[in-house]
């Protein structure tokens, strides 16, 4: 073999080589690309299977089930068709979400702030581990406490006190129940406080150090520096806080126990209730007949579903935003 | 003319690192201080201890006194956030608020001493913003956000806000090293006014700039006090060799 023959071979082993190594690349691809999909096939599955088992019920109430205030699977009089109305669960829903934000998003900054602004190097790493173990939780053990000290502590301390001061609101009013949208709704602040103070936690640690520098240079107190860096992190905190608000509306297992469970329109905290989460988590059981009532739990489902998507997804585009929104700055 | 700030046996530490080595030097009032000197010679930690700013850095620690005026900015009863008030400061990046108009940048000072009424307010943007020179480039547009400026602009910036508040000392942390020649020039221009009405200190590792804006000139090598006089002798007649190979090049 010449010198030109061996190198035109070696050449295009070369060749031959790149072509056996770019195909098996292009099938890495496909397969990794296709398992990636398969998320978009599971989301949209579920949203079919459960519109399915809901339609019965979309057909027979239509849009009024969204206002309806009746929950009777078995109307007393037999001759009557069972009807369901989903309002008081979408209440219940709200208000504990709510309760939830203002109890726990407050203490949820103050632990980020303390950790990012005020707090020694090794007192962080303990307040973060332990804030992060209240994550790793199961909601259960939540629920289990919630009956058994939360509940009894909260009844016979604080609601009567709270009755006393703030008795003239009616959200305060009548007897005073331990299995009530209130615990319910101090129960979810606990539950959201590692998610919230977790992810503001971050965001405050991803303000610039010259933020800080350039207002304490300006005679700022330690407060006033909290200040501005709560200002410059303000879209991240608000992903951060409707991130909780998403665990909030979709938590079951812990709300389901404390809640109390009853079909109520309240308007006393103290009163019980029950939510979208609890409802379903609560009656499947026991909801094989008549159809149309498996229906109407799976269409508050469905309700719960797109509520958790939407607020979700909505948290995740303003944190998104956001951190756009700081790197242009930066590259300026 | 009169010292305003006296420096006496200053010393500092990062940890057990020990960045400052009993510094004395006495500032005039009024005029341009220049402190120069090779990159970790502790010229930007000895400024930062004319704040008390250097503290902020965990584990960080200064002995020694600094008067400003005669009285000890390290003293018992002396709280840092008033040192801060009479001493303004200028950082090496521009550091706006991104998330304040112009208009809260400039006044970002005053609102914390609690002055909320709008007349002294809008007084006091124009006024800072025209003595930092940026006032006719911005006064149409007072609303935007701070980070909407160019480099050199929002340094001009960062020089308003740290006027607003009316200090008598304003340092300096390489302010044009992260500028342009041409904001670079501006920003040099703006020093050698200040200096009718303030006591300007700066920081530069640029011998040039020094040489063109300050008054004094004090040199720094390992954390020590080399030599410190009028900018004209330290640049055409060191007394220490050292210096004389610092200014000519030889090392830095």
């Amino acid at each position: 073999m010449s010198q030109h023959e061996k190198s035109q071979n070696f050449l295009s082993k070369i060749k031959s080589n790149r072509k056996k190594r770019f195909s098996e690349d292009s099938v890495f691809r496909a397969t990794v690309l296709l398992i990636a999909c398969n998320i978009f096939i599971i989301l949209g599955l579920i949203i079919f299977k459960i519109t399915q088992g809901a339609w019965l019920s979309i057909q027979t109430y239509g849009i009024k089930f969204l206002w309806g205030t009746t929950w009777q699977p078995f109307p007393p009089d037999p001759t009557v068709p069972p009807s369901f109305g989903a309002l008081p669960l979408i209440w219940g829903t709200l208000i504990t979400s709510a309760i939830a934000l203002l109890l726990g998003v407050p203490i949820s900054l103050g632990i980020a702030l303390a950790l990012s602004e005020f707090a020694p190097k090794s007192f962080n790493y303990i307040i973060s581990f332990f804030v992060e173990l209240l994550a790793a939780i199961p909601s259960v053990i939540y629920g289990l406490w919630g009956i058994f000290i939360l509940i009894p502590f909260l009844q016979n301390n604080l609601y009567p006190q709270l009755q006393a001061t703030l008795g003239f609101l009616p959200f305060f009013q009548g007897t005073i129940r331990g299995s009530s949208v209130l615990t319910g709704g101090i129960i979810l602040a606990i539950m959201i406080i590692p998610t919230v103070s977790a992810i503001s936690r971050d965001v405050f640690a991803a303000v610039p150090n010259s933020q800080r520098e350039a207002i304490i240079a300006l005679g700022a107190t330690r407060w006033e520096k909290a200040r501005i860096v709560m200002g410059y992190g303000r879209s991240g905190v608000i992903g951060a806080i409707m991130l909780g608000l998403g665990r909030a509306v979709g938590e079951t297992m812990a709300i389901t126990m404390v809640i109390g469970n009853s079909f109520n329109m309240f308007t006393s905290l103290f009163e019980p209730g029950a939510t979208l989460a609890s409802i379903v988590a609560n009656e499947f059981t026991e909801a094989s007949s008549p159809p149309v009532y498996i229906s109407a739990l799976m269409e508050a489902g469905l309700i719960l579903f797109a509520l958790a998507i939407a607020v979700n997804a909505s948290a995740r585009l303003v944190i998104w935003r956001s951190t756009r929104k700081i790197k242009e700055a930066e590259m300026l | 003319m009169r010292y305003k700030i006296e420096i006496q046996s200053l010393s500092a530490w990062f940890g057990s690192k020990q960045v400052l080595q009993d510094i004395t030097m006495r500032i005039k009032e009024n005029v341009v201080t220049a402190i120069i000197g090779p990159s970790g010679c502790g010229k930007t930690t000895l400024i930062r201890c004319l704040n008390r700013m250097h503290e902020l850095t965990p584990r960080a620690k200064v002995t020694g006194r600094v008067l400003l005026d005669g009285e000890d900015i390290y003293g018992e009863n002396v709280d840092p956030v008033t040192v801060r008030r009479r001493i303004g400061m200028v950082f090496q990046k521009p550091n706006p608020f991104p998330m304040m108009s112009i208009y809260d940048n400039t006044v970002a000072g005053l609102k914390l001493n609690g002055v909320t009424d709008k007349k002294r307010l809008d007084e006091v943007v124009e006024k800072s913003l025209r003595a930092a020179h940026l006032w006719d480039e911005v006064k149409s547009e007072l609303g935007k956000s701070g980070a909407s400026l160019s480099g050199g602009q929002q340094q001009r910036l960062c020089i308003a806000r740290a006027l607003a508040i009316e200090p008598e000392v304003i340092l300096m942390d390489e302010p044009t090293s992260a500028l342009d020649p041409t904001a670079a020039a501006k920003i040099e221009q703006l020093i050698r006014i200040l200096a009718e009405n303030y006591t300007v200190v700066i920081v530069t590792h640029n011998m040039q700039q020094a040489a063109r804006v300050s008054d004094f000139t004090a040199f720094l090598y390992l954390g020590k006090l080399v030599e410190y006089g009028s900018t004209k002798d330290i640049f055409e007649n060191p007394k220490s060799e050292l210096t004389e190979k610092y200014i000519t090049g030889e090392f830095g």
